[in-house]
């Protein structure tokens, strides 16, 4: 395996890893700091012990989760540097200063009083208190939002210039870099999908209890706030799941033919509801897109565009550069032969400018400069050797799209399912089968946020940055052998994490349940 | 007068902040070390959760320091990160441990038991105080890189920045880097031992304890830290020409502190104060405060470092492979635009310093006792 390669994949693999196991927990953190933070609020109110020890209960297993979150997280932010450190200089300029503003505005906040929250029950006033409860769930949506403008720019770059000078990206409007309609849709996509993981969560739990017939009464609060936090959660989930679909539809267009597993496009075009993707499939074969499919007609034209008849590309449409206009007319756009060329001469450009640069020729870094900012668009892609490299993984975003989609439906009924039956006590009671559902459904909203991230960045394959930088172009040069031996020693850390995170999880659950919480002493 | 040039100065003031209260912060490192120190299990307890409410506050400090970084000056965070991979990767890893063992520790079902998460906290605190001081004293004795911004385009491999075969290890062949990493470690031990003094209300056997852990670390942080400085001192600097180009200067930290008098009286007030905080709360029974001029002290010393480092046209990450190749706070920072639109967003440091500190006093104005650690409340 040719050196690079085998680096890049490792070092891929470490990220995503990382990615990963850090997104098992900061959903959780997002959604039952809001829940916690209701429950206290109805305890502020009502001055209640019943509610305090509902809301000690949950904050304890918040407390258990946010540990692990912040472990992963510290190792995340690093990582742009260790293992991606060409990327860091590339675009250091703007992707650094939303990372700066995370730790000044959303870290601090979230350090400060979350320590506030776990030991300050008596040590300040309970409106202090609660002030520190919300102040630590809006530090951690801040948080995301800074990530996640962040990675918004990665997908969709925008406020910034390159300059030769510095053989890097400098930003120029950082405004339109936190409101990018990318970074908008993302961010309310993301934190109230921590929302809908979360009420999930507390439902599922409270299930078991119910199911144990234990705390009955704590577990029916418990449900209720969840059931209609996770339920605000999926819808506005849902709506900023169509808007960030119809903002890739422009800005993505080859994430969303792979999430479609679309190779061929059409005016009107249908939308895959489930299938089996044919593997042997490639953008310059003719083989069928799908083995199977069940699909509803104009339904991708619909979600991309709002229009019925509007033209969306597949993969080998965008690779050859072929459209069809609102006329019915086909017409060319630039292909990916094409933009290889173009980000090749961008290269050239951007060698002629350095080495007139050494000469003193003005005229001649002018010419250069001119050059590379006519083909700058298309820079990442003077990296590629050929076409294939630059099309993402389709069976894997297809299907890790269509499982997010499914289950994110499941969970709008589910939510609403819950709260019919939790409004009639016996009727909860009663139907062993809503428990079972319940505690079932706690795997499955992992399962859905995580097939997210992995549509997200897997279908912007094989970008760090869309367009402009690759992987390969992006990486640290350091021995693959290295990444591969701290690949291993996290899958080790993180595993073992998790394992203790989870049977700490469950005994606490286990433990607490055999109290009797509502007359428990606080 | 708001340049690329002051805001280049403006933001390694703030990445000397940061890393002078992350310095001062690792005293929570520095107490994790002594909880072997503890005669119970009680002992051990009210040290773990005096710290533990603490704990992210470091974390976050180191976070905000990378990220800081990352955003005034990406071309170190590249280069240092990106090259210096095993010292960075070492120094996470001991965090990582140290964060889950505070909240796992003590609960059931931890599947290690509370020893190996006292060890995980103990063992992480020592090796996290020696190997930041390590990689902080780099910035004086330098790293073996080198960096070519052409390759981006016209190299057999794209990257700029390569870096020693041994990928940050070879940082522990420079006695001087370990050096500062046992001056950390004392001085973090001396900070803790000050801190448990303030907070942890444990009967007079465990103050006098304390008391002569600030007496045998003070006194041991002040030999070695006399030992850093003097090599410190004697030692060659880069220097950075207004043209760009870097050239080495005999002597050129102990040139900074004699041409930058203010940074001199920095140091010696923080140094002043730090001893002052070692005597007094040795030999004075009743006294408990050092942890606050302590404290103090050493984020002026830490200050002074960090301006004799990056300040007076100083290279603060010289390369010893290509001298030209150094990093200055002139050609490695980010863009006159970013640097001031940070800036902007820098201007509510106050505020949450303000936040920080009510916070703090709130949870730590009542000490630590066994009654609270046999009570209800969430503890560690």
């Amino acid at each position: 395996m040719n050196d690079l390669t085998a680096l890049v994949d490792w070092s891929r693999a470490q990220f995503a890893l990382t990615a990963m196991y850090h997104w098992l927990f900061v959903p959780l953190t997002l959604g039952l700091s809001v829940i916690v933070g209701i429950m206290e609020t109805i305890y502020f109110k009502t001055r209640d012990e019943k509610w305090l020890a509902t809301t000690k209960f949950w904050m304890t297993l918040f407390g258990i989760n946010f540990a692990v979150g912040v472990a992963t997280g510290i190792i995340l932010e690093f990582e742009f540097g260790t293992n991606w450190s060409n990327y860091s200089w590339f675009v250091g300029d703007i992707f650094g200063a939303p990372l700066a503003i995370e730790g000044i505005l959303a870290f601090f906040m979230e350090s400060t009083f979350i320590a506030v929250m776990f030991f300050g029950w008596k040590k300040v006033s309970p409106k202090f208190h609660l002030a520190s409860t919300w102040l630590t769930a809006l530090g951690a949506s801040i948080s995301a939002l800074w990530i996640l403008v962040a990675n918004s720019w990665m997908q969709y770059p925008v406020g910034m210039e390159f300059d030769p000078e510095q053989m890097r990206n400098v930003m120029n409007d950082f405004w339109a870099l936190v409101l990018s309609p990318v970074a908008v849709n993302k961010f309310i996509h993301t934190v109230l999908s921590g929302w809908t993981l979360a009420g999930v969560f507390v439902v599922g739990v409270s299930a078991w209890l119910l199911y144990k017939k234990r705390n009955i009464p704590m577990a029916m609060r418990s449900i209720k706030i969840g059931a209609w936090v996770g339920l605000v959660g999926i819808v506005l989930t849902a709506g900023s799941g169509d808007g960030s679909a119809k903002v890739v539809s422009k800005v993505q267009p080859m994430k969303l033919a792979a999430m479609e597993g679309l190779y061929h496009g059409h005016q009107g075009q249908s939308i895959v509801a489930m299938g089996i993707v044919n593997p042997a499939k490639t953008h310059d074969n003719n083989e069928p897109e799908f083995l199977f499919d069940i699909s509803i007609p104009y339904g991708l034209s619909i979600l991309a565009t709002g229009d019925m008849n509007a033209f969306v590309p597949g993969v080998a449409d965008i690779v050859n550069g072929v459209s069809i206009d609102a006329n019915g007319d086909t017409i060319s756009t630039i292909s990916y032969q094409e933009r290889i060329n173009r980000g090749k001469l961008a290269h050239n450009a951007l060698r002629n400018f350095d080495q007139a640069k050494a000469r003193g020729d003005n005229e001649a870094m002018n010419v250069a400069r001119s050059e590379l900012k006519e083909n700058f668009n298309f820079f990442g892609y003077g990296y590629l050797d050929n076409v294939e490299q630059a099309i993402p993984n389709v069976p894997l975003v297809f299907y890790s799209f269509h499982i997010m989609v499914i289950l994110g439906g499941y969970f709008m009924l589910f939510f609403v399912l819950v709260l019919f039956f939790v409004y009639k006590k016996e009727n909860m009671l009663a139907n062993k089968w809503v428990q079972i559902i319940a505690i079932a459904s706690i795997p499955l909203v992992w399962i859905c946020s995580e097939a997210g991230w992995i549509t997200a960045e897997l279908g912007r394959q094989p970008w760090t940055i869309e367009g402009l930088l690759p992987n390969c172009a992006a990486v640290s040069a350091i021995p693959t052998e290295s990444v591969m031996i701290t690949f291993f020693i996290f899958v080790v850390v993180f595993t073992a994490l998790l394992i203790a995170e989870m049977r700490i999880m469950l005994h606490q659950i286990a433990k607490k349940s055999k109290e009797d919480l509502d007359k428990a002493e606080l | 007068m708001f340049t690329l040039e002051f805001f280049q100065q403006y933001w390694w003031f703030l990445i000397s902040v940061l890393g002078a209260i992350l310095v001062f912060l690792l005293f929570i490192q520095g107490g994790q070390s002594l909880i072997f120190e503890a005669r119970s299990e009680m002992e051990r307890t009210m040290m773990v959760n005096a710290l533990g409410r603490k704990w992210e506050l470091s974390f976050t400090t180191l976070v905000v320091f990378g990220g800081a970084f990352f955003a005034s000056f990406p071309l170190f965070y590249s280069t240092s990160f990106g090259g210096a991979y095993w010292l960075w990767i070492l120094i996470l890893l001991t965090f990582v441990l140290q964060a889950v063992s505070y909240e796992f520790r003590s609960k059931k079902g931890n599947i290690f038991g509370t020893r190996i998460y006292d060890i995980f906290l103990s063992i992480g605190g020592a090796l996290a105080c020696i190997l930041l001081g390590a990689a902080v004293s780099t910035f004086f004795f330098g790293a073996e890189f080198t960096i070519e911004k052409q390759n981006l385009v016209g190299g057999a491999s794209p990257i700029i920045s390569t870096w020693a075969p041994t990928h940050g290890l070879e940082a522990f062949c420079c006695y001087e880097n370990i050096l500062l990493g046992v001056v950390v470690l004392l001085l973090a031990r001396t900070l803790a031992a000050m801190f448990f003094i303030k907070t942890i209300d444990a009967g007079i056997s465990f103050q006098e304890r304390c008391k002569f852990m600030v007496m045998r670390y003070g006194i041991a942080f002040a030999v070695f830290f006399v030992a850093y400085v003097i090599c410190l001192l004697l030692t060659d600097g880069y220097q950075w020409a207004s043209d760009g180009s870097i050239s080495v200067v005999s002597h050129k930290y102990l040139l900074n502190l004699l041409e930058m008098w203010w940074v001199a009286l920095v140091l010696a007030i923080g140094v002043v104060l730090v001893l002052y905080a070692i005597i007094r709360t040795a030999f004075t029974k009743d006294y408990n405060n050092g942890i606050w001029p302590c404290g103090i002290g050493t984020i002026l010393v830490v200050l002074a470092l960090f301006w004799i480092a990056g300040y007076n046209n100083t290279a603060y990450y010289p390369s010893l492979i290509d001298a030209q190749d150094s990093l200055t706070i002139a050609n490695s920072s980010s863009s006159e635009f970013t640097l001031t639109a940070m800036s902007i967003v820098s201007l509510l440091v106050p505020f949450v310093a303000a936040y920080i500190v009510y916070a703090w006093w709130s949870l730590t104005r009542k000490p630590v006792t066994p009654d609270e650690m046999s009570g209800n409340d969430h503890k560690y």
